[in-house]
């Protein structure tokens, strides 16, 4: 119900019309973009292809706000789409899946494009290797990065090395390894998945995150397969198998862990509470552990930003 | 689950009262059935006798008895409970359940405490505890210090800055807080404050912050989550009760919503509440600094909110865990698969607004502040905030159409004023303000409101404008004003049209609502709930064609407000019970969120709707339905009843235009004529020179009223042709839209009720009920007695008689009720409702026969019993006391006349009448044995009629005060009394020392007349009395009667006998059982 400026510039939305289930959006306009992205945004720049709302309020207030929301859209050439019953368009793609989608005029009529046909990590990851922060290295694998996953290290005290997905580890010294969240089908990545194989030998923390969730589960021998219905919010319980404490996550995903399919070595770690999923898996001797859900939130819940401390813990 | 408790205790919260109403019932009945699911042995405590949560149904067992510590403990003696819920009754509950523990009692009884630990009760409660709490947590709260004397408090004041907010711990509804802006002020109200109370709090006042509210789940293995989220539209100094709130918040960021979300966690971590809590916090509008003001360790009005907000049963929740359910355990209830450890999601918003009835006291300030005066609330919900706005303006059942478009009641000179100081009018001042031109920009500086609200009404007021200039509607305008919530009959005023043209042309045009689910998901998971509201913004409809299987529909209350409360909901929610028992699908209209008739586990469906002509006749024609019952929700619904029935719906029960014939006063008073029976002297008037003419013939006193009202509105009795000028000049407004009434005004007479059911015609249930009070109290606030101790056995025959002949004429078809007034045994009818009335659960639940029952028989055309009891036949005597919350409407004056000023009501049962009256008194707040007594006994007459009062007291060894004319009375006629002055002799002994130093333990004053305008003497008196919680009585009868109560009295004389153990004679086994 909150948290649009973070969820229109999430690098996982990459390539997607965003439909928003609550219907009044806007309220709080856009805050002012500067060059080290604030809080406010997950990357620079708006990454979602076209956003369906109900109501529009072109008229907003708060006292950090800067331009109304159509306005950033335009300035990033975002179209958007208001006064659609979103209830509607959500059963719709709740029962049939993410599905292709445009928005076009009568007078200018478009083709549809899919973005899975495409490498969405070049599109949106980093090129260039970056890094934040001093201290212990923590090599992250950026697949499409939230900010607040950098922020949440470096905050700890830590230095993240960020490197495009298609890097060779081999090239540094680093003390751990993130694989971040991103856009698209995690089938679609078989060189990354095999660089997490090696890495994992190695013996070094690991956390996976969403997509690095799922890099690191097919890595692990599992596999992933496509969900009826994906999870899609910031209000999606987990339970942490191991000792029973709940969480609400925020989420968005569309494929999961097949649990059955994990090798005998991972435990699972969490379970989504709604639908029995898979949300986590944990090694049951090495340091290395991934979760389904954003523990780095922005939007959503801050409840699991403790999987930061347990993942950077492990270092030595 | 191991370790279950087998015998809960659960503490009610007593009568509906400014602070506490509704939401109680709801909390408490769910409590229950979350109890009664687990095999668990309930004992309820509550003497709130028209609440669903004492229903045969519910508890295991129920004591109609005062929620205090003396009977409390005394029922934990007898049932022997090995755990006690204290959260689910309000502010009334948790402190008693506060005293039982710091007495002892609980440890000494081993009677454990479920949910929160008590120790966290006291920590969030106490302010000082809960300040240094969460300084230990480096939570920040507002800057303030407890004081306990008016010194400290302006030293104090002076150190953090004025303004300073004034408050006191313990308190419900912010009782006696208020803002002080400089010394005086601070001096005026603590010294107030610190005569309820030894410590009083003085606080930074952080004018102009938003307050923002999270209701936060904690179960015992440390789990959390936040419900929902609640934004002001008020802002900080308004008194969440009092204020417009928005669920979830608009105005928030994800950053300040997750900051507050994860403050809201920590904090109820470390006071380990276990169950369902509220906390409250200002947020700076300029940046992201905040304060928390206050957390809530129980069940509260913003928990039953958020629980009709979201769907997700917070009560019923909160009573699994206190019994040591995990969160994960519990089933969300509207998925049925998924677990109640979620957070829900909302696709709509939802709008509460506060109702009150300032405009019924006198004297009384209409502004609006820190503490609560409103009496109800309603809750709309919409996918535009302007939709759920507008349409939760129209629930309020003010008169107003909307938030524009209304008549010029509603229209105000002193805009700059009024938008400065807020009172319940502030919405429509708003809309006026940008009518007259003010920017948001302006209204904003002057209101303190978040701009964002206002752009929206600002919409609200263009889209009207434009409607204005154009006096037409197309297909894309009507659409438009249809989305923003505008009424057909707010559109056809803006273009000087009729409601039904509007209709019409929406009808041709195919525009209707959409019916949309309340699912807790947001339609990203499938749920099959029946919990709906519409909405103009959607273009599918989550019904299904299966749904439409001619469903009757039942038309609940509306908002609560002084006359119409609890009691239709109890009729509601038994009717729905009733249909569904006889395998009827039922539908409940209703937009109150403190009732239990809106718990979508109730009915088949249920739709928070307005309870309007236009919304009625959508639902029913979109579910298809069989009929509307309007007779159960008291006088809105019947209004209802001849339009409904216009436009071609169905009404069940007795026929539409038999309602008319008894709600219209001239036909009703032609048939009365007709059939012989008497009525008081009366006629329709249009001037004043006919009023006096008319008034001169019957002779003095008159009543004055309109016709169509309830619970007395713009009444008012005229002794002389000076009253009746001076009322009539301020009623002339009515008298132009609506005929007045004068009629004559019997005094010294007996008022009776006839509550029925009747069958074609024939009468097959009744019961007679008896005020204490002479007629001129209004029935909502009179002292009824079932069955009837000192009225003619003549007058009984009579009564039933004349009944008889009415139901027959009017083809009574369900529930009704008459009123009478009796004198030397002559019986005249003032009122026929063809409705069920507010004394239906009292006496169905006194003689345990349920009249709903019966009369849900007839409508339906089922086989039913008649009852042939008579009235003598009890064992028992009942006695249904008013509850006033004069305390809260600071200046209101505190007597009882015609006009209804009660808030709730209880009701006791005894072996005999002096016992029961003794409890239901003790039930709303009177403290016996009484020491001392001051009497101001009012005319001679009264005087006179008093004298054997004032012996009886004097026997019991009482002292006595008087007031100089009464104290002269009094030594004339041999009793002891001390002469005090009155206030405005300004001399010693005087009459305000000895309310103030607490001298008396109650105060007599009988009011000289009808009408006591000015502020004199006698008001004073009354209004001391209230301020300084000294129990006041202003009614000769009752105080007539209770002296020959306390003759009786002693320690043993009030049993502790629980409600069945009354009357489970009469009726071994309840029907409602198997359902």
């Amino acid at each position: 119900m909150v948290g649009y400026p973070e969820t229109l510039t999430d690098p996982s939305y990459t390539g997607q019309i965003l439909v928003l289930t609550f219907p009044l959006i806007g309220n709080y306009g856009i805050e002012k973009e500067i060059e080290i992205n604030s809080t406010f945004f997950e990357s620079i720049g708006i990454k979602i292809s076209g956003l369906i709302i109900s109501d529009y309020s072109n008229d907003f207030s708060h006292w950090n706000a800067f331009n109304p929301l159509s306005r950033w859209m335009e300035k990033y050439n975002i179209p958007g789409l208001c006064e659609v019953d979103t209830r509607e368009l959500t059963k719709l793609i709740r029962e049939n899946g993410t599905m292709l989608g445009k928005i076009e005029l009568d007078t200018d009529p478009i083709d549809f494009f899919n973005p899975d046909t495409i490498n969405l990590f070049e599109k949106v990851a980093t090129k260039d290797v970056v890094e934040y922060g001093k201290g212990k290295t923590i090599l992250l694998y950026d697949c499409g990065c939230k900010e607040n996953i950098v922020r949440n290290i470096v905050s700890r005290g830590y230095k993240v090395k960020r490197v495009p997905w298609n890097y060779d580890y081999k090239q540094t010294d680093f003390d751990a390894v993130l694989f971040s969240n991103g856009p698209g089908n995690p089938e679609m990545y078989h060189d990354l998945v095999n660089t997490a194989k090696e890495i994992i030998t190695l013996g070094k923390p690991i956390l996976g995150i969403c997509m690095g969730h799922q890099i690191v589960s097919l890595a692990a021998g599992a596999k992933t397969y496509k969900m009826k219905y994906g999870h899609r919010s910031q209000n999606q319980p987990v339970i942490n198998k191991k000792n029973n404490r709940c969480f609400v996550t925020s989420q968005n995903h569309g494929f999961a862990v097949d649990t059955q399919t994990l090798p005998k070595e991972w435990d699972v770690w969490f379970e989504n509470l709604n639908d029995k999923t898979n949300e986590g898996i944990i090694h049951k001797e090495l340091p290395i552990m991934s979760v389904q859900f954003h523990p780095e939130a922005a939007p959503g819940p801050v409840d699991t930003e403790f999987i930061f401390d347990e993942f950077l813990s492990k270092i030595k | 689950m191991t370790n279950k408790p087998k015998k809960i205790l659960i503490l009610g919260s007593s009568a509906l009262k400014i602070g506490e109403a509704g939401e109680f019932d709801y909390s408490g009945s769910q409590a229950i059935k979350a109890l009664k699911e687990e095999g668990i042995y309930t004992v309820l405590i509550n003497p709130n006798i028209a609440t669903i949560q004492t229903s045969e149904y519910l508890a295991d067992k129920v004591y109609l008895l005062p929620v205090n510590v003396e009977f409390v403990t005394k029922i934990i003696q007898k049932e022997k409970p090995d755990a006690i819920l204290i959260s689910f009754g309000g502010q009334t509950a948790l402190n008693c359940g506060m005293e039982l523990h710091e007495k002892g009692i609980l440890n000494k009884y081993n009677v454990k405490i479920l949910g929160s630990p008590i120790k966290t009760v006291i920590d969030t409660e106490d302010r000082e505890k809960f300040k240094k709490n969460l300084d230990s947590i480096n939570v920040k709260v507002a800057k303030s210090k407890a004081v306990t004397s008016i010194q400290d408090a302006i030293k104090t004041s002076e150190e953090l800055g004025f303004p300073v907010l004034i408050r006191i711990a313990f308190a419900l509804g912010g009782l006696g807080s208020g803002v002080c802006r400089n010394k005086n002020e601070v001096e005026k109200l603590a010294s107030k404050a610190l005569s309820y109370t030894s410590q009083i709090l003085v606080e930074e006042y952080l004018e102009g912050w938003k307050e923002i509210e999270y209701e936060v789940v904690r179960d015992k293995y440390d789990n959390c989550i936040t419900v929902c989220n609640m934004e002001n539209f008020d802002p900080m100094g308004i008194h969440t009760g009092e204020s417009i709130v928005v669920a979830p918040s608009q105005t928030l960021t994800n950053h300040e919503y997750h900051k507050l979300r994860e403050i809201a966690i920590k904090v109820i971590r470390h006071f380990g509440i276990i169950g369902e809590c509220n906390i409250q916090y200002a947020l700076d509008k300029n940046s992201d600094d905040y304060r928390v003001i206050e957390v809530n360790a129980r069940l509260s009005r913003s928990s039953a909110l958020a629980s009709k907000a979201t769907g997700y049963p917070l009560a019923f929740v909160a009573a699994k865990l206190a019994i040591g359910y995990g969160l994960y355990e519990l089933k969300n209830n509207v998925t049925k698969t998924t677990p109640a450890f979620f957070e829900p999601a909302l696709d709509y918003c939802v709008i509460k607004i506060p109702r009150w009835d300032l405009k019924k006291f006198r004297n009384v300030s209409k502004r609006i502040g820190s503490s609560m005066k409103s009496v109800g609330e309603v809750m709309a919900i919409g996918r535009k905030f302007e939709e759920a706005l507008q349409k939760a303006v129209r629930m309020l059942d003010i008169g107003a159409n909307g938030v524009v478009c209304n008549d010029k009641k509603f229209q105000f000179d002193d805009i700059e004023l009024f938008l400065k100081e807020p009172g319940e009018e502030r919405l429509f001042v708003i809309a006026q303000a940008f009518e007259n031109g003010y920017s948001v920009e302006q209204i904003h500086e002057l209101t303190n409101i978040n701009k964002w609200f206002l752009h929206k009404i600002k919409n609200i007021v263009n889209h009207k404008r434009l409607l204005e200039i154009d006096q037409r509607v197309t297909k894309d305008s009507l659409l438009h004003a249809k989305k923003l919530g505008f009424s057909d009959l707010q559109i056809a005023k803006a273009i000087n049209k009729n409601e039904e043209d509007i209709r019409q042309i929406r009808v041709y045009e195919n525009i209707h609502p959409s019916a949309l689910q309340i699912d807790t998901l947001a339609a990203e998971y499938p749920a099959k709930t029946n919990y709906l509201y519409l909405t103009y913004n959607a273009s599918h409809d989550d019904l299904s064609k299966d749904d439409k299987l001619n469903p009757i529909i039942i038309l609940g209350s509306g908002p609560y407000r002084i006359g119409s409360s609890v009691e239709f909901d109890w009729c509601c929610v038994n009717a729905g019970r009733f249909l569904r028992k006889y395998g009827e699908k039922s539908v409940m209209i209703n937009c109150n969120p403190e009732t239990v008739s809106t718990d979508y586990d109730e009915f088949d469906f249920l739709f928070f709707e307005e309870l309007t002509l236009e919304t009625v006749e959508e639902i029913y024609r979109k579910l298809n339905a069989r009929g509307v019952i309007i007779s159960m929700g008291g006088q809105v619904p019947n209004n209802l009843a001849v339009p409904l029935n216009k436009r071609g719906i169905t009404i069940l029960g007795t026929s539409p235009d038999k309602i008319d014939l008894a709600e219209n006063r001239s036909k009703f008073s032609s048939l009365l004529d007709k059939l012989n029976i008497e009525q008081p002297e009366w006629s329709v008037l249009s001037t004043v020179e006919e009023a006096l003419r008319f008034a001169n013939s019957i002779g003095y006193p008159v009543l004055v009223r309109p016709s169509y009202v309830l619970s007395g509105a713009a009444m008012g009795v005229a002794s002389n042709d000076q009253e009746l000028i001076t009322f009539l000049q301020k009623a002339v407004e009515l008298s132009k839209e609506f005929p007045t009434v004068i009629s004559k005004f019997l005094e010294n007479a007996k008022e009776l009720e006839f509550d029925g059911v009747a069958s074609n015609g024939k009468i097959v249930k009744y019961a007679i009920s008896e005020h204490v009070e002479n007629a001129g109290v209004h029935s909502g606030d009179a002292t009824l007695v079932l069955p009837p101790q000192r009225t003619y056995l003549e007058t009984i025959r009579q009564i039933k008689k004349t009944s008889e002949k009415i139901a027959e004429a009017l083809s009574i078809n369900g529930p009704f009720n008459i009123q009478f007034i009796a004198k030397q045994n002559n019986v005249k009818v003032i009122e026929c409702n063809l409705r069920a009335s507010r004394s239906f659960p009292f006496v169905s639940k006194t003689i345990k026969d349920n009249f709903i029952e019966t009369a849900v028989k007839i409508i339906l055309d089922k086989p039913f019993d008649t009852s042939e009891t008579s009235l003598f036949e009890y064992d028992y005597v009942a006695v249904k006391a008013p509850e006033f919350s004069f305390t809260r409407l600071e200046g209101a004056d505190p007597t009882t006349g015609v006009e209804m000023a009660s808030t709730g009501e209880v009701a006791c049962f005894g072996d005999d009448f002096n016992e029961a009256f003794l409890k239901a008194l003790i039930s709303v707040g009177y403290k016996f044995p009484i020491k001392s007594v001051l009497i101001s006994s009012g005319t001679i007459e009264s005087k006179a009629e008093l004298l054997e009062t004032s012996r009886i007291l004097t026997k019991l060894g009482i002292k006595f005060y008087a007031t100089p004319g009464t104290a002269k009375f009094m030594i004339n006629n041999n009793i002891t009394v001390e002469k005090v002055n009155w206030p405005s002799q300004k001399k010693k002994p005087n009459v305000i020392d000895l309310i103030k130093s607490k001298g008396v333990d109650l105060v007599i004053n009988i009011p000289k007349s009808f009408q006591e305008d000015e502020l004199t003497n006698d008001y004073m008196v009354r209004r001391l009395a209230v301020d300084y919680k000294i129990p006041l009585i202003t009614n000769r009868q009752l105080a007539m009667r209770l002296a020959e109560a306390l003759e009786k009295y002693d320690d043993d004389f009030l049993q502790v006998k629980s409600w069945e153990e009354y009357t489970e004679i009469r009726s071994p086994n309840s029907e409602l059982e198997s359902i």
